[in-house]
């Protein structure tokens, strides 16, 4: 466990809720940094009858390493690998990664574990966040397990701010339930543009998102596509304003 | 590197031993033989000391043994499970040194070169296998020799507990006084050394180094090929001026840590104690070689003559000792101490070289996070083996047989590259799922499809991208693959194929599956 000690809660002061009020009011779109302790800990809604959990947050994760803040210690090429975690119970539902179709640059540095109870995923995906040769940690976890109460994310969270590791956590037929993630979307597949030469292919994926829970940013629902330049996000509605401590994630 | 070592152990009563062991001691006035049923009757395989005194001989026939005297008892001998037994004791006696072997019927070789400081000289080593053996009540003549056959010679026909140094081997050193028969050779070659008047090892020598010599008794032996019926070849073996392939040449020695415990251990919190302390040693073992480990075995050896092994194989080489502490404390949940555990060995059977870095301390590992090799080890320590795999390319056309998964962090092998003009889904299911084709237009795809109970209607298709079986691998009525790439009306992409033609003469209708879904 790792013991770092949260900054004490800024809702606290008046002048920090004031500060936090003025953050959220920055509206959520692509190129944020993905490294910060805002947006450390994803999840992500989805069915598992399509691929619309993982894709999504692969999308996310690489729009956010794409955009991470240059460093001295990254001025070399960037060789560290990516974990990917599923329970058994996931892998039977939608599936293995399947490198051919994976993204070009991550198809050399994926490691997947394969979990057989939700206990074993946790803990794979608290050792890959606190590891320091992982770009990003993506894990996907079916239903409701009762290993994965508010504590558990709670510690994720801890673990993915602790060591700046951000981490995706797919949620398969779940429902919403109480959970310290910074960002909590709900997505699902949409219909794909035409691509230009064959009309009648299916196009460059695109998916329906919605962020219904987020500590910084508003709600609101976006058309995610991704098509080979980057994520692209075009905003559909804003959400009905609802009272502040109903977003504090 | 040190002069080889080898301790022989013969256990001249193994069979009787163990009959003792299993079935209390004989009684008193009917001296107890083990007999095997033969076509001519029961003969006598094994005679303890009173029989012996009363005139049996191990190969008579009962019957004889009988006429001699009368009250003799009998018991079958069990060859089989007197070899199972000694198999368990080499495992045993490997508590000598690294490396032990059977020698049949009754014999045990250990390799101990360069372990004998351990237990205080080879003197002392010797006198220990004398102990640990008389403890569990086994009869055994020990010696200490530079080669396997030496070590036998002295064992079966030299004094007790008799020792050979490097330099004694050759000329007329304690082997030229044994007699003929410490040369493992046959009966009927024993016969005809015996006949041309060559009782001793020595006489033999002098023969050799005498006029005419060697080539003499060449030219006797000269049809004879195997050890075991040419003298030359077992005396050249014995001096070690020939290989032995009894004794596998042992280049590098593993680097081994041991502690002997004066008081037994019982209890988990010391036993993780000890395992510290062999941690760093091996640590600093590995360290002054310049050397990791990759995999490293913990053997346990228990008072009651049990010996527990845990191993341990690792992503990259390693001798981190807080790293390897924390893996084998795992692997210690189920260690049975039983009556208490005297020895604790940690060995690192593989190793590769490592540079000298600066530690990765933990406290470091906290603030900096820990390595992927750490990570990975975790993981695979606490998840099983293969749970931890990475995805390889793989040649073959079928989508499933494409990619492998092997152990991460080992090179990725040789791969044609991808052709781009196939798209293939983000994820692919273990198995196809059959899916029901509810309406299909004349053209092959189909227009409607049911998949776990919900009814897809396809909106956009490309295909078909035809896959044909593998005929070098797979049987003649396998039947070839088009494979669609396919949007529902709601915008899920999938990868669905139709397994068949109908008219490819394959059997009925095609079948419909769904193996991939698509970003």
């Amino acid at each position: 466990m790792s013991r770092s000690t949260m900054p004490a809660d800024k809702l606290a002061a008046p002048r920090a809720l004031a500060a936090c009020n003025a953050g959220r009011s920055a509206r959520w779109c692509p190129g944020l940094d993905g490294s910060g302790n805002s947006s450390c800990h994803h999840e992500i809604f989805a069915s598992a009858c399509e691929a619309s959990g993982a894709a999504v947050a692969l999308a996310l994760a690489l729009d956010g390493w794409h955009h991470r803040p240059c460093t001295k210690a990254s001025e070399g090429e960037d060789r560290r690998a990516v974990l990917w975690v599923q329970t058994r119970e996931a892998a039977r539902l939608t599936g293995r990664p399947y490198g051919a179709g994976l993204p070009a640059e991550l198809r050399h540095r994926l490691v997947h574990v394969l979990a057989r109870r939700p206990e074993d995923a946790l803990f794979a995906l608290e050792e890959g966040v606190r590891c320091r040769d992982i770009a990003f940690v993506l894990g996907e976890i079916g239903g409701n397990p009762r290993a994965l109460d508010f504590t558990a994310s709670r510690r994720l969270t801890l673990a993915a701010q602790r060591h700046g590791v951000p981490l995706y956590l797919v949620r398969l037929d779940a429902a919403r339930d109480l959970s310290s993630a910074r960002l909590r979307w709900q997505v699902a597949s949409a219909v794909s543009a035409a691509p230009r030469w064959n009309g009648q292919a299916p196009g460059a994926p695109a998916w329906h998102a919605e962020l219904f829970r987020a500590r910084v940013h508003p709600p609101g629902e976006w058309l995610l596509r991704d098509e080979g330049r980057g994520l692209v996000a075009e905003r559909l509605a804003d959400a009905p304003d609802i009272s502040p401590h109903a977003i504090s994630a | 590197m040190p002069p080889r070592r080898i301790l022989s152990l013969w256990l001249p009563a193994l069979a009787m031993d163990r009959h003792r062991l299993l079935h209390g001691p004989e009684e008193a006035d009917r001296p107890l033989v083990l007999i095997a049923d033969t076509a001519h009757g029961p003969r006598i395989e094994a005679v303890g000391g009173p029989a012996s005194e009363a005139g049996a001989r191990t190969g008579m026939m009962l019957a004889d043994a009988r006429a001699l005297c009368p009250a003799i008892a009998t018991a079958p001998c069990d060859p089989a499970g007197d070899r199972a037994f000694l198999e368990k004791l080499a495992v045993w006696a490997a508590r000598w040194g690294p490396w032990a072997a059977i020698d049949p019927p009754d014999g045990l070789l250990v390799d101990v070169t360069a372990v004998a400081h351990l237990f205080g000289g080879e003197a002392a080593l010797v006198t220990d296998a004398h102990e640990a053996f008389e403890r569990h009540g086994l009869a055994v003549r020990a010696a200490i020799a530079p080669t396997a056959g030496a070590a036998w010679a002295l064992a079966h026909h030299g004094p007790p507990g008799s020792i050979l140094g490097p330099e004694d081997a050759c000329g007329d050193g304690p082997l030229a006084g044994l007699p003929v028969a410490a040369l493992r050779l046959e009966g009927e070659v024993l016969t005809v050394l015996r006949r041309l008047g060559i009782r001793r090892i020595g006489q033999l020598s002098r023969v050799e180094s005498g006029p005419g010599g060697r080539d003499a008794i060449q030219r006797r032996f000269r049809n004879r090929r195997s050890p075991a019926v040419n003298p030359l070849l077992r005396l050249d073996q014995i001096l070690g001026h020939a290989p032995e392939p009894l004794v596998p040449v042992v280049p590098v020695m593993p680097p081994l840590v041991q502690r002997r415990l004066v008081e037994p251990i019982r209890h988990r919190a010391l036993l993780d104690r000890v395992l510290g302390d062999l941690a760093e040693e091996m640590a600093r073992e590995l360290e002054s070689r310049a050397e990791g480990a990759r995999r490293l075995e913990l053997g346990l050896w228990r008072v009651d003559g049990e010996v527990t092994a845990r191993s341990l194989e690792m992503a990259a080489a390693t001798r981190d000792s807080a790293h390897i502490h924390r893996l084998f404390g795992g692997k210690l949940d189920d260690v049975d101490a039983g009556f208490g555990i005297e020895i604790v060995r940690l060995r690192a059977n593989w190793v590769e070289p490592v540079a000298r870095v600066q530690g990765d301390l933990e406290a470091g590992a906290e603030r900096c996070g820990t390595s992927l090799s750490a990570c990975i080890d975790r993981l695979a320590v606490r998840l099983g083996e293969g749970a931890v795999s990475r995805p390889v390319a793989f040649a073959s056309h079928l989508p499933e047989r494409a990619q492998r998964w092997q152990t991460p962090l080992s090179p990725e092998p040789v791969s044609q590259g991808e052709l781009a003009f196939h798209a293939r889904p983000l994820k692919l299911l273990d198995r196809p799922e059959a899916i029901t084709v509810l309406y299909a237009t004349p053209d092959g795809y189909p227009q409607r499809f049911r998949w776990r109970g919900k009814v897809h209607d396809v909106a956009r298709v490309e295909g078909p991208e035809r896959i044909a079986p593998e005929w070098w691998r797979e049987k003649g009525g396998t039947r070839l693959r088009d494979y669609y790439r396919i949007e529902d009306q709601v915008g899920r992409r999938y990868w669905i194929y139709r397994a068949g033609l109908v008219t490819d003469g394959r059997g009925g209708l095609p079948g419909w599956f769904l193996q991939g879904l698509f970003a």
